[in-house]
């Protein structure tokens, strides 16, 4: 149930921010076109705690400002091996072992393996995932375990 | 106001066209898709950024937010599934051979 009315919410939401009419007409087919995309998924039977995560929410922030400070960093790193040339480059492909439990979260730390620059998630078996990555520190620095250690907190 | 917008944009700029050229520059198919990393990720946010603040009173600035967003939740999931195609059909990556001093190879497309 809580699932079902956050996903009225945020649809009621995104239809507002994208619309900006407020004429009746205008309003009473937004309430129509969420009322049916509503039933849809419930028919598909996706409203719950994997599509609307509402227990990650208060975590979340915080998990976010890390992460953008890191893909920052990455940027930097790889633009400047750019522009050294492939002389400088190092690509590895390692297995790393990811210690979250919930598929959400295993989620959660691949994308945020290949939303940084430089790491790429290949393949993901079980709790190993395959990593590509363009230089040996990124390999290690994922190794050394920070962001493994702040997804599994952010799912507890 | 418009000055820092012009900031946001040419840093932009730069980061895409240093995407570009790691596209053409790196030697096969992972390591370019790294290069691509850089394009979808700081260079779009700084060039959303930068229109952001051409407009920074309205809904543009909502709207402009959501498409930042989409676009760090799709790209990855996009990226990933290039990379599991790629190694799935048994495309294997250049890898770095050297271990940790002696410098094998340097190889150009």
């Amino acid at each position: 149930m809580r699932h079902t009315i956050f996903l009225s919410l945020s649809l009621t939401a995104f239809w507002l921010l994208n619309s900006g009419h407020n004429t009746a007409l205008m309003l009473s087919f937004g309430a129509i076109s969420i009322a049916f995309v509503l039933y849809i998924a419930h028919r598909m039977d996706v409203v719950d705690h994997e599509s609307q995560p509402l227990h990650l929410t208060l975590k979340l922030p915080g998990f976010y400002a890390w992460l953008i400070k890191e893909i920052i960093l990455a940027n930097f790193l790889v633009v400047k091996h750019i522009w050294l040339g492939n002389k400088t480059i190092s690509p590895t492909m390692v297995t790393i072992k990811a210690s979250q439990k919930t598929d959400i979260g295993k989620v959660i730390y691949a994308n945020s393996i290949t939303l940084t620059p430089g790491t790429v998630t290949v393949n993901l078996e079980g709790d190993q995932f395959m990593v590509h990555a363009l230089l040996r520190e990124s390999i290690e620095d994922l190794q050394a375990g920070e962001m493994d250690r702040r997804v599994t907190q952010l799912e507890n | 106001m418009n000055i820092s917008s012009a900031l946001f944009l040419l840093i932009g700029s730069f980061l895409c066209v240093s995407g570009g050229v790691g596209i053409l520059r790196f030697p096969d198919f992972y390591t370019r898709m790294h290069a691509v990393g850089v394009t979808e990720t700081l260079a779009t946010a700084m060039i959303l950024i930068g229109l952001m603040l051409q407009n920074p009173d309205g809904l543009v600035v909502l709207k402009l937010m959501i498409i930042l967003l989409m676009t760090l939740f799709i790209s990855p999931t996009a990226s990933h599934a290039l990379a599991q195609a790629a190694i799935h059909n048994d495309l294997m990556p250049e890898l770095d051979k050297k271990e940790d001093n002696e410098k094998v190879k340097s190889s150009n497309p």
